[in-house]
């Protein structure tokens, strides 16, 4: 049997608009089931209070400040250290061996399973340099989970300026730093504030590595040396351990809205920021 | 219309076309050269794109570089500021003298020296930056601060390129969003404003529609009198409007350089006459 045009075109355009409606769908029915569930116990005690007995009473308050730092301080190491290697791959070198180890060692990096990441994180920073369960060993963990990201966002973003800014601004006498740093990261920025803005949010969602190298300390984090719970880890605690799902929902919620947030921040600057660039 | 009125226009006409042949028929300046270039040979690999070039660039002269694609004319005109040393597989042999002084000389400044030597790109290229912005970011990597110098040089080089006055009310304004003639005008004046000795074009007008195209020339035609001009073009028509003397190209080599009325009524080769009277290229 052969369809009409119209009548295939009709079936096609169903087809693909009920997978789109579908990934929608999952996406919000994920996020109100959580907020259903957990939205009613989100008060202010609950955002500005330590937790009692193991999370049962209380609130999330050194879960916040604990993941602020773990997050914060993984991104501020990983995000120089990414934006600088890919413009070294891109602006200081030419395509050849030595590039594509570095990109493929990137690649292999963003592959492997964050546990791991963890166990490396474990015994290298809190056992073998001494750090202990401590910000510091799970932001350094975290950095090196996000840089292949940070890496490769920064260098498709440095690739997408036109080449003949580069000519011109040779031509007008820059240097190769002045061409870097004055046009190229100029143009590029939007992207590579894309880039951190999803490591940020990497960073903070993520439960396994942190596990292993920052501890799941209840009390407030007091220096970047002390051990920290953030909010995934204490999501999973809750749930893991049957402690309190409501309290594991009303986590989960906050968690979901403060990534929301970022990316949502993060959009708007970044729009500003191209208007005004442009 | 009266016939009065349109003898005048007649004599008007006839007295612009004199003036003009008078304008072709102007000398090659002569005494020391602006630009000496030398048994120039420039290669990319194995591929030797331009050899054994011999040319000279007078102080106050309009040189137009003709010929087909793939002769050589973008790669001499990137010679001369050094913007090929960007090509890793670039190598050269012979010299090139700015003054006396050899461009590839091991201790050149070389970004001091493309500011000498300011260039227009075949395609309009503004940063995607507003107008005032675009203009002072060379003189700003000089190291000029001052914001009553920066005003100056501004309006300086917009008024040379024929756009001061269409831009003078909106210099914050994204240059992006100029049309593609005032953005090459832009890009003139972008280079003025580096204040420098010689002005490389290549094919600055192959994108522009005629209006543009004679805007540009007409600043040609007044910066001749403060810096060496070489201008590549694709249109022989405008190499005979726009230049004093003309060199043609092919294939990498130097076929004949001669004042532009002789090359056009009077070519020493039977290439040259081929090419301008569009017989390949």
């Amino acid at each position: 049997m052969r369809l009409s045009p119209a009548t295939s075109q009709r079936l096609a355009v169903t087809f693909l608009w009920t997978l789109a409606a579908a990934t929608m769908g999952l996406l919000l029915f994920i996020v109100a089931f959580i907020l259903v569930q957990g939205m009613p116990y989100v008060t202010w005690e609950f955002l500005s209070q330590s937790s009692r007995s193991m999370g049962r009473e209380g609130g999330i308050f050194p879960m916040i400040v604990g993941t602020l730092w773990v997050a914060g301080l993984a991104v501020m190491i990983a995000a120089p250290v990414g934006v600088i290697t890919a413009i070294y791959l891109t602006e200081y070198t030419r395509e050849g061996k030595l590039t594509h180890v570095i990109r493929f060692g990137a690649d292999c990096l963003a592959g492997i399973p964050s546990i791991i990441f963890g166990l490396f994180g474990f015994v290298f920073f809190v056992i073998t340099l001494g750090m202990g369960l401590s910000v510091i060993s799970g932001a350094l963990t975290l950095a090196m989970m996000v840089l292949p990201t940070i890496i490769r966002t920064s260098e498709e973003a440095i690739r997408a300026v036109p080449a003949s800014y580069r000519d011109v601004s040779y031509g007008l006498g820059a240097t190769r730093w002045d061409m870097v740093t004055k046009v190229v990261l100029r143009s590029a920025l939007p992207g590579i504030g894309t880039g951190i803005v999803l490591s940020i949010g990497r960073s903070i969602s993520e439960t396994a590595a942190v596990m292993l190298t920052a501890g799941s300390a209840l009390r407030l984090p007091s220096s970047a040396f002390d051990s920290a719970r953030t909010l995934a880890l204490h999501f999973f605690i809750l749930s893991r351990e049957g402690i309190s799902m409501p309290k594991a929902y009303a986590t989960a919620s906050v968690l979901i809205l403060a990534i929301l947030a970022i990316n949502l921040t993060a959009y708007w600057v970044m729009q500003r920021f191209v208007a005004k660039a442009r | 219309m009266s016939d009065e009125n349109q003898n005048h226009d007649v004599e008007a006409h006839a007295r612009r076309l004199l003036e003009e042949m008078r304008q072709l028929h102007s000398p090659a300046p002569s005494g020391p050269a602006k630009i000496a270039v030398e048994n120039f040979t420039a290669s990319f690999g194995a591929n030797k794109c331009l050899r054994n070039i011999n040319l000279t660039i007078h102080p106050q002269e309009r040189l137009a570089i003709i010929g087909p694609a793939g002769s050589g004319k973008t790669t001499f005109l990137r010679s001369l500021n050094r913007l090929n040393d960007l090509e890793h597989d670039f190598s050269h042999a012979g010299r090139i003298l700015l003054d006396g002084e050899d461009l590839y000389a091991r201790d050149m400044d070389v970004p001091a020296l493309r500011r000498r030597l300011g260039m227009v790109y075949a395609v309009p290229a503004p940063l995607p930056w507003s107008i005032y912005e675009n203009l002072v970011f060379g003189p700003r990597l000089m190291g000029l601060r001052n914001r009553a110098d920066l005003d100056e040089r501004v309006e300086t080089a917009l008024r040379s390129s024929f756009l001061w006055d269409e831009v003078k009310d909106r210099l914050t304004m994204t240059a992006t969003d100029l049309s593609g003639g005032q953005q090459q005008r832009l890009c003139l004046a972008r280079v003025l404003a580096l204040e420098p000795e010689v002005l490389l074009l290549d094919e600055p007008c192959s994108g522009l529609d005629p209006i543009s195209t004679a805007k540009i020339e007409q600043a040609l035609a007044e910066l001749k009198a403060r810096y060496s001009i070489v201008l590549v073009t694709n249109n022989t028509k405008q190499a005979a409007r726009a230049s004093d003397r003309t060199a043609f190209f092919l294939m990498g080599e130097l076929i004949e350089v001669g004042p532009t009325q002789q090359m056009f009524t009077n070519p020493a080769h039977g290439r040259t006459s081929d090419y301008i009277t569009g017989h390949f290229g």
